[in-house]
């Protein structure tokens, strides 16, 4: 496993442990903190920081009906916990867990390009798009921040080369076309929290049926 | 392992509810927590009622959850202010936090006493350099921290030493490298 090079912005972690990163990118952080062990360093330490502002608050008293509500419940049975998500092949176990049992449900998006898209809303999307070796994703620029992680292979674009576990942080304007290293299908997992916007024609017109 | 007399008093209280499932300890720890949150999730903007069923949601996890306290990994605080912000956006986002993996701990890789304090020792430094900040650095840091800044606000933050706390962090992370290495090669 060669090492990863690309990590997630301090300010993108700060804002996960705060709990403030929309959605899709709060599942990318996820997935990246489980495969990093570095990130997930800062990450637990700025929830350290938090537990700190936690501590320093001011109290407020809490009334005696929900103390006495809580010790009485600690007797009660808890109900089961769900099992904790675990990876499943390449996938980490948050994305595992949204992916659901069976693993992805690819849908072909041209030039050899397979994606399947897991989550969409008005705040973003997330999706995994698997990319044959030495193929590219057509030029795109995005109207957000992009973030991709690969989870498989490797990927280089005009900025630089990203392999396992690495994250490319995508800014609005960085217009780039991924290119799957040799060695095998690139696998990875993408957010932004505005749709892709294709520079050639003819994606831009499947778009909308695409959901892209 | 047995508790050290260095550790904090909320450590030993944690250690005792987490090993002992000691009730007296579970008291204290509310005693000293519950009025904190409290204040913590009607600052956020939440009304007394509400803030008192999260006050309660969280604390009845502190004492379910807590065989997932790794006091080498962060003080109390910080870990159920963990469970306070997950429970906060379940509850007030209707939103599912995506959580990383979780690392389990082989049985015989327990942390020492020494690991513990250390952990405690540079989340005081954090702590007091936290009250050398500026009133408005400070505000800052708390509308972080609540959840109150964007992702891109979030960008302005500075002043905060996190460089040591990560390093101790970092060990505890290290202590389990065997389970983070096995699970990149499933
Ligand atoms: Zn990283």
């Amino acid at each position: 496993m060669s090492k990863i090079s690309h990590h997630l912005p301090e300010s993108v972690l700060a804002a996960y442990a705060a709990g403030s990163l929309p959605y899709a990118y709060a599942m990318v952080a996820a997935a990246h903190v489980s495969m990093c062990a570095e990130c997930r360093a800062i990450y637990e330490a700025h929830q350290c920081a938090g537990g700190l502002v936690l501590d320093d608050m001011e109290g407020m008293a809490v009334s005696q009906n929900t103390r006495r509500q809580l010790m009485d419940s600690l007797d009660l049975e808890a109900p089961p916990e769900p099992p904790a998500p675990r990876a499943f092949g390449v996938y980490p176990a948050p994305v595992a867990e949204l992916l659901g049992d069976g693993g992805p449900r690819w849908r072909k998006v041209g030039g050899g390009v397979r994606q399947q898209i897991l989550h969409y809303d008005d705040a973003g999307s997330i999706r995994l798009l698997s990319i044959p070796p030495g193929r590219a994703v057509p030029d795109h620029s995005h109207g957000g921040l992009e973030l991709t992680l690969v989870l498989q292979g490797s990927f280089s674009d005009e900025t630089g080369q990203f392999g396992c576990g690495d994250v490319e942080v995508g800014d609005p304007d960085l217009e780039h076309t991924p290119t799957a290293g040799e060695e095998g299908p690139c696998i990875c997992l993408a957010a932004t929290d505005a749709p892709l916007r294709f520079r050639s024609l003819v994606p831009r017109l499947i778009q909308p049926l695409l959901r892209i | 392992m047995t508790p050290d007399q260095e550790m904090t008093e909320q450590t030993r209280w944690m250690l005792a509810v987490r090993d002992e499932r000691d009730k007296r300890a579970f008291v204290a720890l509310f005693d000293h927590f519950g009025p904190r949150l409290k204040a913590f999730v009607m600052r956020g903007g939440t009304g007394p009622e509400l803030a008192e069923e999260v006050v309660q949601e969280v604390m009845l996890s502190v004492w379910r959850k807590a065989h997932q306290f790794d006091p080498t990994r962060a003080q109390v605080s910080g870990w159920i202010y963990q469970i306070t912000r997950n429970c906060q956006i379940d509850k007030l986002r209707r939103e599912k936090r995506p959580l990383p993996e979780m690392i389990e701990e082989e049985a015989d890789s327990g942390p020492d006493a020494g690991d513990i304090v250390a952990l405690e020792q540079e989340s005081a430094h954090l702590k007091q350099a936290l009250h050398r900040l500026n009133p408005e650095q400070r505000e800052m840091i708390e509308k972080a921290y609540l959840g109150d800044l964007s992702h891109t606000e979030i960008r302005r933050i500075t002043g905060l030493p996190l460089g040591t706390i990560k390093s101790r962090i970092r060990l505890g992370l290290e202590r389990l490298r065997h389970e983070l290495k096995s699970m990149r090669e499933i």
